[in-house]
C-alpha cells in the first residue's frame, strides 16, 4: 500500500497535506483498496466550521457509505468538484485528483499531533 | 460468504456476462418425506405441491395465520413421497420450529442443513463451467432437481435472474467441489453482489422485503399463492387481499438521475415531500449505474411513473415508480 513520506494521517484513514494554513483531506490508498468501487462522494459545503474528528464528508463504494471526519478543527474552504461528477478518482488517485475538501486550519500545530507515515504504516499492518 | 472477495462491481459483472459461483452453505436444507409429506406441505405452503412432478421443483411462502411472510423457499420434489427444502439461512430455526409445531400425520422433517455445503454457480456461462467441471453431469430444465450416484444435488435455479445451477454436496467435500468450479473459471462472488444482482431482477430478500406483516399479495407474489384459500396457513388472508387489492404494494423504484447510492430504511417521499415510509432495499445498480430499491407504496401510488423523492442524510434525490425487474436478459 502506498502511504506517502510528505503527509500525515488519521486512525480512520484520511491523509492531511498542509500548505500554509490550508490542509488537503482526502482517503488513503488502503482506505480505497477497502471500500473499493467507489461510486458517490458528498463533500462539504463551502464556509462550515468544523471541529475535529466531525463527520465531514462521506464516501460510499456499493457496498457501504462511509464518513470522512475532519482531521482537525478548521472551516471548509474548498470542496472537489472532480470527485463529484468522477468519484472513482478516489480509487484511481487518492493522493492526487481524488482529494475530498480543504480545511483552513484553526491551529496548524494541530497536524503534527497526527499519525506520521511510520506510524500509519503500522497502524495498518 | 464474504462481502466480497474482489470488487462488488467486477463479480456482479462477472455474473452478468460470463460465470460467478457463490457459497450458499449457509442456506438450509430440510427434507420431508413419508405417505402424507405431499398432503402436509400443502398445507404449510402456499404454491401447489401437488402439481410438481418427481424432479420439479418451484417457489413458494410459509406463512402465518395472519397472511404474513415466516420464509420463501425453493422446494423441490424429489420422489412420490419425498420432498427438498431450500430455506433462508437467517430462518432454519423458525421455519423448522414452525413446522414441528404444525407437525403432520405420516410427514417426517429433517434438518440437514448442519451437513450440507452449497454453492450457486450462475451467469450465461454456467453451464460451460459445469461442462468442464463435471463431464458427466447433464443439468435438469429449469426448476428441475437431480441427486447424482455419488450423494449431490443439482438444481436449476439461482437467485441471479441468468441461467445457473445450486450445487449441494456433503460438507467436507466442498472445498474441492468449490476448486473443481472455479479452476473451471467460476469467479468467486460474495454477498454484495448476490443483493445487486437479486435486487436487479426484483426478487425479495426476506428480512428485508418480506416481513411477518406483510402478505404475498402485498408484495407482489400472489402468483405462488395457487391454491383454494382453505387450503394452506394464511391462504384466507391472502384470498381475501387478492379479490379486494391490497392496501400496499411492494414497488420498484428508480433513480432518475444520478445520487447517492439508496440503502434500506432511507425514508421515501411522495414528490411533495410528505414521507410514505422506507426503503426495504437499495443498491445502486452495476448495470444500469442507477439507484435501484424497492419499499412498500400506497396501492395508489404503486403505478410506474409516480414520481418520489428519496432522502439520503437529509438530501432529496428524485426517483419515480418503475415496472420489475429492473433488469431484462438480453
Amino acid at each position: 500500500m502506498n502511504v506517502p513520506d510528505d503527509l500525515r494521517y488519521c486512525s480512520s484513514h484520511e491523509w492531511v497535506r498542509l500548505e500554509g494554513d490550508i490542509a488537503t483531506v482526502g482517503i488513503t490508498d488502503h482506505a480505497q483498496a477497502e471500500l473499493t468501487d467507489v461510486v458517490f462522494v458528498e463533500p462539504p459545503a463551502v464556509g462550515r466550521a468544523v471541529d475535529f474528528e466531525d463527520p465531514t464528508a462521506v464516501v460510499e463504494s456499493v457496498k457501504a457509505a462511509s464518513d470522512i471526519y475532519a482531521p482537525c478543527s478548521g472551516e471548509v474552504v474548498e470542496a472537489n468538484p472532480e470527485v463529484e461528477s468522477d468519484p472513482s478518482l478516489v480509487n484511481t488517485d487518492p493522493y492526487g485528483k481524488g482529494w475530498i475538501f480543504k480545511l483552513k486550519v484553526a491551529n496548524p500545530e494541530d497536524i503534527g499531533k497526527l499519525m506520521d507515515p511510520d506510524a500509519y504504516r503500522a497502524h495498518i499492518s | 460468504m464474504p462481502v466480497q472477495y474482489t470488487s462488488i462491481m467486477e463479480e456482479h459483472e462477472a455474473v452478468r456476462t460470463g460465470a460467478g459461483i457463490f457459497d450458499i452453505s449457509h442456506m438450509g436444507q430440510f427434507f420431508v418425506d413419508g405417505p402424507g409429506a405431499c398432503d402436509w406441505l400443502n398445507h404449510m405452503l402456499t404454491n401447489d405441491v401437488s402439481a410438481l412432478q418427481p424432479g420439479q421443483g418451484h417457489y413458494t411462502l410459509m406463512l402465518n395465520e395472519t397472511g404474513g411472510v415466516i420464509d420463501d423457499l425453493i422446494l423441490y420434489r424429489t420422489g412420490p413421497e419425498s420432498f427438498f427444502l431450500v430455506v433462508n439461512a437467517a430462518k432454519i430455526e423458525e421455519d423448522h420450529a414452525w413446522l414441528t409445531s404444525h407437525a403432520g400425520q405420516d410427514a417426517r422433517l429433517r434438518d440437514e442443513s448442519d451437513a450440507w455445503a452449497g454453492m450457486a454457480v450462475q451467469g450465461p456461462r454456467a453451464t460451460e463451467i459445469l461442462a468442464q467441471a463435471c463431464p458427466e453431469m447433464e443439468l435438469p430444465p429449469r426448476n428441475g432437481i437431480i441427486a447424482t450416484a455419488d450423494g449431490c444435488i443439482f438444481c436449476r435455479t439461482g437467485y441471479t435472474g441468468e441461467d445457473g445451477f445450486e450445487f449441494f454436496c456433503p460438507a467436507d467435500e466442498a472445498e474441492a467441489r468449490w476448486k473443481n468450479f472455479t479452476s473451471a473459471g467460476a469467479v468467486p462472488c460474495g454477498l454484495g453482489a448476490r443483493d445487486t444482482l437479486r435486487l436487479e431482477m426484483c426478487f425479495p430478500l426476506n428480512g428485508n422485503d418480506l416481513s411477518p406483516e406483510r402478505t404475498p399479495v402485498e408484495s407482489g407474489l400472489g402468483f405462488f399463492c395457487k391454491k383454494d384459500s382453505g387450503a394452506y396457513i394464511g391462504g384466507d388472508v391472502v384470498a381475501r387481499q387478492k379479490a379486494e387489492g391490497p392496501t400496499a404494494r411492494l414497488c420498484a423504484i428508480r433513480y432518475t438521475g444520478s445520487g447517492a447510492p439508496p440503502r434500506a430504511h432511507y425514508p421515501v417521499l411522495d414528490a411533495d415531500g410528505n414521507e410514505l415510509g422506507e426503503l426495504t432495499s437499495g443498491v445502486l445498480s452495476p448495470t444500469l449505474r442507477r439507484g435501484i430499491a424497492m419499499a412498500y407504496l400506497p396501492a395508489t401510488l404503486a403505478k410506474p411513473g409516480t414520481p418520489l423523492l428519496i432522502d439520503v442524510r437529509g438530501r432529496q434525490f428524485p426517483a419515480e415508480v418503475v415496472k420489475k425487474p429492473f433488469y431484462k436478459r438480453a
